[in-house]
Parts: C-alpha cells; sequence; structure tokens
C-alpha cells in the first residue's frame, strides 16, 4: 500500500481519498447538518424559480423565519412550560414553527405581490425582503434581548433501535440523515416528493410548463397567475422551515443576522442542482461538505506530504469554493445549467380583443 | 422644469414619507418594549432626534456628508448599470476588494509622501473594483451567465477574499486580532470638522462627471441603447459585448472608490471580518434617485442623513437598525408605485424611468 502513496500525483490523489475514507464518518454529521438549512431555502427557491418567479430574498425570509420562530417559542414556552415527548416536541416548539413557516409565507405573499401582481422586477422585490429582513430582525431583536428572554428550547432527535444503528457502512448513513429532528426530516421526504412530483404530476407538468413557456400554458387553460402565486406561498414555508432549522432545531437561539449568507448558498445549490430538488440536495451536500473537509484538515490534517500541502491551502478558499463552483456552472465552462426559459419574466395575460 | 422634476420626483418624496408614517406606527406598536408603556409621540421624539443628528450642527451636516459619501459613489455604480440594463448586485463586492486593494497599497506606502501614497492607493481601489465589476461583465457578454448571480457570488468570494488576505499576508505589526496597520501616509485628509475627509469632494465631483458621461458622451449614448435594447445597439453599428463588459467595469469602478474613500477616509484601517452592508444600500439609492445621476445625490445624501441620525436615536433606547427598517419599505414604496399613486392621486406620468422594467427579463440567459 504504501508503494503505492509514493507514485508521484497519483499517490497523493490516492492518500487523499485514504484520508476523505477515514475522516468521513466524523464529519458526515457535521455536513448534513449544515446542509439542511441550505437544501431547503433551495426548496424554497426551486417552488419559485420553476414556475417563473427569481427569488433573492430567501436570505431575508430565512433570517425573518429564524427570529420569528424563537421569539414565538421562547413567548409560549414562559406561558406553557411542558416537557418534550418524542422527538422533543413541545407545544412552545410547535407555536415556533409555526411562527417561522407563517412568517416566511407573508413575505412570500409580498414577494407574490409584486413580482406576479405588479410585475415589479424580480430582484428588486428580491431585495426589498432582504433589506426589510435586516432591519426588523435588527430591530426587534435588540428590543427583546433587553429583557433576556429565555430560550425556547430545541426539538431533539429521532431516535432508533440499536439494531438500525449497529449495521456496518450505512450505519453512518443512517445516524447522519436519519437518527436527525423533525425539521432535517420533513426536509429529507421533501426533497424526494418535490423531485417525483416535478416530473410525475399534473402539477409539476403545470409548473415546468408555466416555468419555460407560461403563453403556451395560459392556452391550453392553465392559469399562470394562480399557479405563480400558490407556488410562490407554498415556497415560504421552506425558507420558513430553514429559518425555524437555526433557532428552534439545530440551535436555541437567535443572533443578529445569523443566516449569513445561507439563503444565498442555497440559490448556489438551486443552481448548481439545475433547479432539481434532487439536485439542489446533492449541490448543497457538496457545498457543506467542502467546508467539512476544511475543518477536518485543519483539526486533523493528514501526515506527511499531502498534510503538507492541504495545509497550505488558505480555509477561506472552501468556504469560497461553492460561489467560484456556481460561477463555474452557470457560466458554462464545465456543464452548463441553464435555467427556466421564463424565469424573472413577469406575465402579462393577453388583452381580449374588443 | 418644475413640472418634470415634479414628474420624476414626486413618487420617490411621497415614498419617502410613507415610508416615514410606516416607521413611525412600527415605533408606536413596539413603544412598550422600548420604554415599558405605549406612546404616542415615541416616533416623533425619534424623527427630532434624527434630524438633529443629521443635519442639527456643523459636525452633524459633517458627518452626513461622510455616510452619504460611499452610498452615493456605490448608488452611482448601481445607477450606470441600470442605465446599461444590467443589474449589478454586486456592489457590495466591488466595494470590498476596492477598500482591500487600497488598503494593501496604503499600507504598503505608510513611509512614503502623502502626495505620491493617496493617488496611488485610490488608483489601486478603483482598479480593484473595477476588476471584480470586469469579472461578471465578461461572463455576461460571452457566456450569457447572469450578472445578478455572478454578483452574488463574488461578493461572498469577496468576504473570503479579504478574509484570507488580512489574517495572512496583510496582517499588521503587533496586533492582537486579524487587521492591517493603520493607514498613515495615504489617509485622506480631513478638511472639515472632526471627520469630513477628501472622499466627499470625490463624491461630488463624480455626479457631474457620471451625469456628463451617461447623457453627453458617445460612450454613454451606448451605454443606454445598448441597455434598452443590444439589438437596436448592435444593428446600429455598436458591439452590445464590449459595452456590456465597460459597463460593469465602470460600474465597478465607482463601487470600489466607495470602498476606497470609506477605508482611506473613514476607517483608516481594514479587518479580516470588515462587513458593510453598503452595496444592498445604494440598490436602494440607485432606485430612490430613479438612476439618476442628480437623483442618486439626493437619494445618498438622504440614507447618509439618516444614518448620521441613527446614533441619536439610541439616547431614546431605539435600536439602530430602525433606520435599516425604513429604507427598505422607502423601497417598498418606489416598487409599489401604484400604492402611493392610489393614495394621493397622482397620475402616471411619461416622465417615469421605464428602463428598469428590463432589468431582470434577462434571467433566463443567452449570451448577447
Amino acid at each position: 500500500m504504501d508503494a503505492l502513496y509514493d507514485i508521484p500525483l497519483l499517490g497523493l490523489l490516492l492518500q487523499f481519498v485514504a484520508y476523505i475514507v477515514v475522516q468521513f464518518p466524523l464529519v458526515a454529521p457535521i455536513i448534513v447538518a449544515a446542509a439542511v438549512p441550505i437544501i431547503l431555502g433551495a426548496l424554497c427557491g426551486f417552488m419559485n424559480e420553476r414556475s417563473g418567479v427569481v427569488n433573492i430574498g430567501i436570505e431575508g425570509m430565512m433570517l425573518v423565519a429564524a427570529f420569528s420562530a424563537w421569539w414565538a417559542a421562547s413567548l409560549t414556552a414562559q406561558v406553557i412550560p411542558v416537557r418534550g415527548g418524542p422527538l422533543g416536541i413541545t407545544p412552545a416548539l410547535l407555536v415556533g414553527l409555526a411562527a417561522g413557516i407563517g412568517s416566511a409565507c407573508l413575505l412570500s405573499v409580498l414577494h407574490a405581490w409584486l413580482s406576479i401582481s405588479l410585475r415589479a422586477d424580480q430582484i428588486i422585490s428580491g431585495t426589498i425582503i432582504n433589506l426589510f429582513a435586516f432591519g426588523i430582525t435588527g430591530y426587534l431583536n435588540l428590543l427583546v434581548s433587553q429583557h433576556a428572554p429565555r430560550s425556547g428550547g430545541q426539538f431533539g432527535s429521532l431516535q432508533l433501535p440499536g439494531v438500525i444503528t449497529d449495521l456496518p457502512v450505512i450505519d453512518i448513513v443512517i445516524e447522519s440523515f436519519v437518527t436527525v429532528g423533525p425539521i432535517a426530516l420533513t426536509m429529507l421526504i421533501s426533497v424526494f416528493v418535490l423531485q417525483f412530483l416535478l416530473y410525475r404530476s399534473r402539477w409539476g407538468l403545470r409548473t415546468r410548463a408555466v416555468g419555460e413557456h407560461p403563453r403556451a400554458a395560459e392556452t391550453v387553460g392553465i392559469d399562470v397567475i394562480r399557479l405563480r402565486y400558490r407556488n410562490v406561498i407554498l415556497g415560504g414555508i421552506f425558507a420558513g422551515l430553514a429559518g425555524a432549522y437555526l433557532t428552534i432545531e439545530f440551535g436555541d437561539a437567535f443572533q443578529s443576522q445569523m443566516t449569513n449568507g445561507r439563503g444565498f448558498i442555497a440559490l448556489a445549490a438551486l443552481i448548481f442542482g439545475r433547479w432539481t430538488p434532487v439536485g439542489s440536495f446533492l449541490g448543497a451536500l457538496l457545498f457543506t461538505a467542502s467546508v467539512g473537509l476544511e475543518r477536518s484538515i485543519r483539526i486533523a490534517p493528514p501526515p506527511g506530504e499531502l498534510g503538507s500541502l492541504l495545509t497550505a491551502i488558505p480555509g477561506e478558499f472552501y468556504g469560497a469554493l461553492p460561489y467560484l463552483i456556481t460561477i463555474i456552472v452557470l457560466a458554462g465552462v464545465v456543464g452548463r445549467s441553464v435555467p427556466p426559459a421564463a424565469d424573472g419574466q413577469p406575465y402579462e395575460r393577453e388583452k381580449r380583443a374588443t | 422644469m418644475i413640472a418634470r422634476i415634479r414628474a420624476v420626483a414626486l413618487v420617490p418624496a411621497l415614498s419617502v414619507l410613507l415610508a416615514l408614517v410606516v416607521g413611525a406606527l412600527i415605533m408606536i406598536a413596539t413603544s412598550p418594549m422600548v420604554i415599558d408603556e405605549f406612546s404616542l409621540v415615541l416616533p416623533l421624539q425619534a424623527y427630532a432626534a434624527m434630524l438633529s443628528g443629521s443635519f442639527g450642527s456643523v459636525d452633524a451636516v459633517v458627518n452626513t456628508m461622510v455616510n452619504a459619501t460611499p452610498l452615493v459613489l456605490a448608488g452611482l455604480a448601481v445607477a450606470v448599470g441600470f442605465k446599461g440594463g444590467l443589474f449589478n448586485i454586486g456592489a457590495q463586492g466591488q466595494f470590498l476588494i476596492g477598500g482591500l486593494s487600497a488598503t494593501a497599497v496604503a499600507v504598503s506606502m505608510n513611509g512614503a509622501s502623502p502626495l505620491v501614497a493617496v493617488p496611488a492607493a485610490m488608483i489601486a481601489g478603483m482598479i480593484g473594483g473595477a476588476a471584480w465589476g470586469f469579472i461578471p461583465g465578461i461572463l455576461k457578454a460571452y457566456t450569457g451567465a447572469h450578472e445578478v448571480v455572478v454578483t452574488i457570488m463574488l461578493n461572498s468570494v469577496a468576504y473570503a477574499v479579504i478574509s484570507w488576505t488580512i489574517s495572512g499576508p496583510l496582517i499588521g505589526d503587533g496586533v492582537t486580532f486579524a487587521r492591517t496597520d493603520d493607514i498613515v501616509a495615504a489617509a485622506l485628509p480631513v478638511m472639515i470638522g472632526r471627520n469630513g475627509h477628501l472622499g466627499i469632494l470625490f463624491a461630488a465631483a463624480a455626479v457631474p462627471i457620471a451625469l456628463w458621461l451617461l447623457y453627453r458622451s458617445t460612450t454613454g449614448f451606448e451605454i443606454r441603447t445598448t441597455g434598452a435594447n443590444p439589438d437596436a445597439a448592435r444593428y446600429a453599428g455598436m458591439r452590445p459585448r464590449a459595452v456590456i463588459i465597460l459597463t460593469m467595469t465602470l460600474s465597478g469602478l465607482l463601487a470600489g472608490l466607495a470602498g476606497t474613500t470609506e477605508i482611506l477616509g473613514e476607517v483608516g484601517y481594514m479587518t479580516a471580518s470588515y462587513s458593510t452592508g453598503v452595496g444592498w444600500d445604494a440598490i436602494a439609492v440607485a432606485l430612490l434617485g430613479r438612476a439618476h445621476p442628480v437623483g442618486v445625490l439626493f437619494a445618498g445624501i438622504l440614507f447618509g442623513a439618516m444614518q448620521a441620525g441613527a446614533g441619536n436615536m439610541q439616547i431614546l433606547d431605539l435600536p439602530v437598525q430602525m433606520v435599516d427598517l425604513l429604507q427598505a419599505v422607502i423601497l417598498l414604496f418606489i416598487t409599489a408605485d401604484i400604492v402611493v399613486r392610489r393614495l394621493f392621486r397622482v397620475r402616471e406620468s411619461a416622465g417615469d424611468i421605464v428602463e428598469l422594467a428590463s432589468v431582470s427579463r434577462s434571467y433566463g440567459g443567452g449570451a448577447v
């Protein structure tokens, strides 16, 4: 084996693969946990963009949802202090979850109204949502935190019987993806359900038609405006889940601007995944794996030449990698990613002949 | 003339007014959390504090100008993009890379004469910003990659670049956290008041230059024609690809200049975690100013005044984030101008800016 590792370049590559195989079980849960809000955000973007509405306001929707979920849970926990049942579910957390989803859907209604009814520029509409989210969460968070509120708690993880978690090899996969909280489980199910619906259901066909050629869709009797409204507002649910995940499942506290660009990485994952749920899912995992690799190299660098090579690469590079990959994919240097044809175009019904 | 100004400026002015009303309602609704009781006068106190903090004294006015400087320059950057049919959402990244390039040159020239160091650092900053704008420009022109997505991604890359360079090669001597040395020779001289630095003049000069460039020069004509209709521009013998690249580069240069004046004039050093929201504010400024240099000047001063006055609101225990909120609501009313028109019975006028409508149409991609 060592002889193989001594081959120049190829040996380094083999060492690298071996290193990843050894490190993977340690970082896999971290990678998945980091990917959950990004995948959920990408699903929000998916619902919007597949029906022809650009959404760069995912970041703002997530931030508002994170704050309202945390605040609502905290307020409810003071009134109904109940211990958690299965998955750590308490009334406070359910109220928080509802508040997170509800607030993100409200912002989605605003986005839908501006971009579908008013036919405003959709990028501007997204910018408004982001600016508004920075402002309102910053403002309220400062006021709320003056009274040192108690945390509303956080969801627990699904516990599986030892028979399943002790299975060889796939135990890592099960532990990373299945022994997680309810929001992460919802994400996992949604990805595959949405992928199926997109290509195998009436809704999916109509959504794709409206995203690619709304005029043609209208002529066969699809109500373009209504479908776009419905999809954009439903998309808000996923942005709400993404935000709530940060404050009532992954953690139990809110910090100012805590989404920290996750909404934009979600957009990147969506583009990288060619506007499909499973593609976004894999894209987001690849992106967070890049960050997981960085952490792994920092904590336990591989020995020898490979170690000195990997530690020589600045850590920031791994963080910037998702964005660089997205630019490359979008520019079509390798494997071009093409958006839905009508993405970003407001739809105007044809005037009735008088 | 007055009728024209009215046609262009009435809706923005009314939008600001409506936003102040919405802000007041939010402050009243949250007043129990601020002062433990409902208060109807809290918004009035807040706006009075804001006004005195922004225009109440010479220092306040200077502070307003200092705050307005990066907003006007970055607002012009976004406006130039709009005129060329491009949505430069990456003023943020260009601002950061501009500031970083200026810092890199500035700290290496700390021993030099200011007469050399200041121009060198400023040119470096402009080149840095222009380069960061050139990338989405050339990608848009030749591959059709939409500039909105590319610039959003480049914003995040800019943060990574800053974090790496400042905690690495640019880290200062004997610093306790990741930051550069203080900028000495290349620091922009203070001309007036406590912090009224030379950058204010650059912002003031950039407005007529942009005005001339966009409306009196051949280049500006090409930019506006390509923005309105690239096919028509090509038919008229222009080269839309070259114009798109030029527009994005110019836009990046202006945003880079904004970052340069901010770092050299106001901050004086850069940290690895340096962060700003100026790129997003600049979009609001450009839209409030109707993508016209003079409009951008007024919008930039308004936002600068709000930011300068925000500090005074803290005396009333009001979070400064109220200002971000107001800016978002202003932008909302500008965009949903139908609300403003209905409310105040303003008729739709021919003087409105129409080119904005076309900006995100090309999101679906396709090279020019």
